[in-house]
């Protein structure tokens, strides 16, 4: 039953990056870049952010260099994700190689606020495949519409990202140093928007979630997972 | 030139997702790095809803706005108070800000 929630939730989130998945291949399209290359683009990058940085990059008559180097800025996040995961969802050799790919903002929040290793794996895959199935499916979508599909934001759709992704972190937000943590990357992403590249802001955050390491000792976090021992 | 762009990017990209997930476990099992690894997912998705929520990209590059997305947020979070399921949200804070675009 828990694992029916699980693929429900996952594949729900599926949908709601699919409907971004649409508006990525049109965009990538009028940025100038082919449908094949479109889809290469889905199939091969799979991190919504990066992808839309490159086209954006490329559309507005910068070098491929420049564009290719944005993207692999953005994609750096999910190196700290996978930090996280490694020890949560414990795969090896060719799992491991697979799974690397679905290693993604949406696929790591349905992961960590799981109480075992096999919720977490099952969180992890279900959301990871259903938005690699239906991001790919909708960028092919988007790429032949091209702009007759209309604008997400009608829809809300951009408002649904932010609400999926604080439902996602909100279990955590009980722990009474989660929220500072939360406040303090938020507050300090928040002031660095009109200052540096898009992606810059996110991956700033970071620092706060160092620095809160480094400088706090109380260890338990009666939200966090149990820790590699406790886990069967 | 693109095409280079998209491979360098696409196997850039899935570089850095393995490197996080092939840390060895000895490194993590550090209290310091077990405790900044667990902190890292809050403090990026909390930094990435902050961003959903307030950027928008402007002529003169990304700056902050206040619109219905804020309208949105605020609905799920109204939504979560009352232990609304994972897609109730979604479907509450959507609806919130297309109606409020409607008006």
């Amino acid at each position: 039953m828990i694992d029916r929630r699980i693929a429900r939730d996952g594949i729900a989130i599926g949908v709601a990056s699919g409907a971004y998945g649409v508006s990525f291949g049109a965009i990538s399209v009028t940025s100038g870049l082919s449908l094949w290359q479109t889809c290469v683009l889905s199939l091969l990058v799979f991190t919504g952010a990066s992808q839309f940085a490159l086209v954006g990059v490329l559309g507005a008559g910068g070098s491929g260099l420049s564009g290719a180097a944005t993207g692999l800025l953005l994609g750096s996040r999910n190196t700290l994700y996978g930090l996280r995961l490694a020890p949560l969802l414990d795969f090896s050799g060719v799992r491991r190689l697979t799974a690397a790919h679905l290693v993604l903002d949406e696929s790591t929040a349905m992961a960590i606020n799981r109480d075992t290793r096999e919720t977490a794996r099952a969180g992890f895959l279900w959301t990871g495949g259903a938005v690699f199935v239906l991001w790919n499916l909708a960028t092919l979508l988007g790429a032949v519409a091209g702009d007759r599909i209309g604008d997400p934001r009608t829809y809300g759709l951009d408002a649904a990202v932010g609400g999926a992704f604080l439902a996602l972190l909100w279990p955590r937000l009980r722990d009474p140093r989660n929220r500072v943590v939360a406040a303090l990357g938020a507050a300090l992403a928040l002031c660095l928007v009109p200052l540096t590249p898009a992606g810059v802001p996110v991956l700033a955050a970071g620092v706060v979630a160092l620095g809160m390491g480094l400088l706090t000792r109380d260890a338990v976090d009666p939200t966090e997972l149990p820790s590699e021992s406790d886990l069967p | 030139m693109i095409w280079a762009a998209v491979l360098v990017c696409g196997i850039g990209c899935y570089l850095l997702k393995l490197a996080g997930l092939s840390v060895p476990p000895k490194v993590l099992e550090h209290p310091v790095v077990e405790r900044i690894a667990d902190l890292m997912p809050v403090a990026l998705l909390a930094a990435l809803i902050a961003v959903q929520v307030f950027s928008s990209p402007g002529d003169d590059g990304p700056h902050l706005v206040v619109d219905a997305r804020l309208a949105g947020l605020g609905a799920a979070v109204v939504a979560l108070l009352l232990r609304a399921p994972f897609i109730v949200v979604v479907f509450v804070a959507a609806a919130t800000a297309a109606l409020l675009r409607l008006l």
